[in-house]
């Protein structure tokens, strides 16, 4: 990694109080790593181990117990603002407005961003037809079909160009071959828009496909392995690799696409 | 694949619910005219009889201005009611504090009679328009509050997530989020509140005022004039009726991101 760290995490811990007899429940334990810049990481755990926690850290929606969370060098929870228009997130459903088109779904981070409507609506325009929208810019989230809104939600994650783009399982909630066409296409538009990944999942066939490293949680959220891999890697390697991951886990993993 | 965008059954319904009313009514008229013909006009005066009473209403300056006062009364102590009904909502919401304080008070409220209201407001206030406002103010507010309320707290948290990742000012948050999501809580609150404050600006207007349908209705009681009676009640409804119309409009063209089915009726 020669290029500065996007996003750092360093002795991270997130406990949620419970009852007052019992001890706080930590989500997060000690969770250190790093992520370089144009980085596609994919994290991998079984439900329950801190993803999603790593996840609302990375994305400043909650404060760290202890430790710290940089990226791109600032605090993400403190820095409220200076986040505005840097980071796109896709959520496991779609979560569009239901009282705005398609099209102003997709403008709504441009909107947020202070962007002129004009050019607002040209990039929303765009990223729709990019994602086989074209036509239904003005229907409302309830006449598209699931495949649809989801297309919609990246387009409105891709739409503000964000440095870092945070995927909270995107495709979990698809049919298999919905799922997969995204997918594919997703990746394409990372690399093509060359922003710092990191991709929440608990398929290890998406995990291989979508990051060029994987991290493996275990509760609470702690790295229990990690490989790297890219576009060349070989077959046998990959095998190897979703061999290793499913050891560590003790198979407690999706091991291919969710119906 | 799109989804369903018109049911079609729904349109069918809506006509023929419209019929039904017609006919209900037309029924209604029918019987009130047979019993015309068995009892004396100051129990039963004819439909001609009201219906002239009731054009006699819009065509006659003075009681045209009682008629208007009525409705000027009803959507100004509405209004007023909303505007501070959403204020504290807004402050229950934002502050669980505020809530455990103002919950039972506006609970509390809910339980004093219209009637009371009218008193209170009779032995503190001297302006007859004042004490009208601040009677329907008071009678309505739970209702509004308590509407709007659930309508802040009914917002998703997912949305909410999704539009704090974009780092959204508070009054952007406010403008993209908050405002559309209690917008259906708002005119429900209204059509329901307008009801109300229909039957409550007539007890005010009955015991406080020198003019309004209220005190016209007092006037035809002491006059023993049916007729009349009738026909200020008849303006009364017919001014509700319009006014919800205008509410189902106005939630029709509000709420169009809606499938059709669970749009307003």
């Amino acid at each position: 990694m020669s290029e500065a760290p996007a996003i750092v995490f360093d002795a991270v811990d997130k406990r949620f109080p419970r009852s007052e007899a019992a001890e706080d429940f930590y989500a997060v334990r000690a969770l250190s790593f790093a992520v370089a810049a144009g980085e596609l990481v994919a994290i991998l755990g079984p439900t329950g181990c801190g993803k999603s926690t790593t996840f609302n850290l990375i994305a400043g929606l909650i404060r760290p117990s202890s430790g710290r969370v940089r990226v791109a060098g600032h605090d993400p929870y403190d820095e409220f603002d200076w986040f505005r228009g840097k980071i796109g997130i896709v959520f496991q459903n779609d979560r569009l407005m239901p009282w705005r088109s398609a099209l102003d779904n997709v403008a709504l981070g441009l909107e947020l961003n202070k962007v002129a409507r004009e050019e607002r609506v040209a990039i929303a325009r765009a990223w729709l037809e990019r994602l086989g929208l074209k036509g239904h810019e003005a229907d409302y989230p309830f006449a598209l079909s699931g495949g649809m809104r989801q297309r919609v939600s990246i387009a409105r994650a891709f739409a503000i160009k964000p440095a870092i783009l945070l995927g909270d399982e995107p495709f979990s909630g698809l049919d298999a071959v919905t799922g997969d066409t995204l997918r594919r296409e997703f990746v394409d538009l990372v690399r093509e828009t060359r922003c710092t990944g990191i991709f929440i999942t608990h398929s290890i066939d998406e995990a291989l496909q979508l990051g060029r490293r994987v991290l493996v949680f275990r509760r609470p959220a702690r790295i229990i392995y990690q490989a790297r891999l890219g576009p060349d890697t070989p077959a046998a390697e990959r095998e190897r690799i979703r061999s290793d991951i499913l050891h560590a886990l003790g198979g407690t993993v999706a091991t291919k696409e969710e119906p | 694949m799109a989804a369903e965008r018109v049911p079609p059954a729904r349109a069918a319904g809506h006509t023929r619910l419209r019929f039904e009313g017609v006919l209900a009514l037309a029924g209604l008229a029918l019987c009130w005219q047979i019993a015309s013909y068995f009892f004396p006009p100051f129990l039963f005066p004819s439909i001609p009889a009201i219906a002239e009473r009731f054009a006699g209403i819009f065509v006659h300056a003075a009681p045209l201005g009682d008629a208007l006062a009525t409705a000027g009364r009803i959507l100004l102590g509405l209004a007023g009611s909303f505007v501070l009904g959403s204020l504290l909502a807004l402050l229950m919401g934002r502050s669980d504090t505020f809530h455990r304080y103002a919950y039972p008070l506006l609970n509390f409220n809910q339980g004093i009679p219209a009637l009371s209201w009218v008193v209170v407001s009779i032995i503190w206030f001297r302006g007859i328009e004042f004490r009208i406002f601040f009677i329907m103010v008071m009678t309505t507010l739970p209702g509004f509050s308590f509407q709007l309320l659930d309508a802040y707290r009914a917002m998703s948290k997912d949305l909410l997530e999704m539009t704090l990742s974009f780092r959204p000012t508070r009054l952007d948050l406010l403008r993209t989020l908050v405002l559309p999501t209690v917008v259906p809580g708002i005119l429900t609150a209204w059509k329901v509140n307008l009801g109300n404050a229909a039957r409550v600006v007539v007890v005010a207007e009955l015991v406080g005022a020198t003019g309004g349908v209220g005190y016209e209705l007092l006037q035809q009681q002491q006059l023993f004039d049916m007729a009349g009676a009738i026909a200020w009640t008849i303006v009364l409804v017919v001014f509700v009726l319009v006014v919800q119309r205008v509410l189902t409009l106005i939630e029709r063209r509000q709420l169009r991101y809606r499938p059709l089915a669970e749009r307003g009726s």
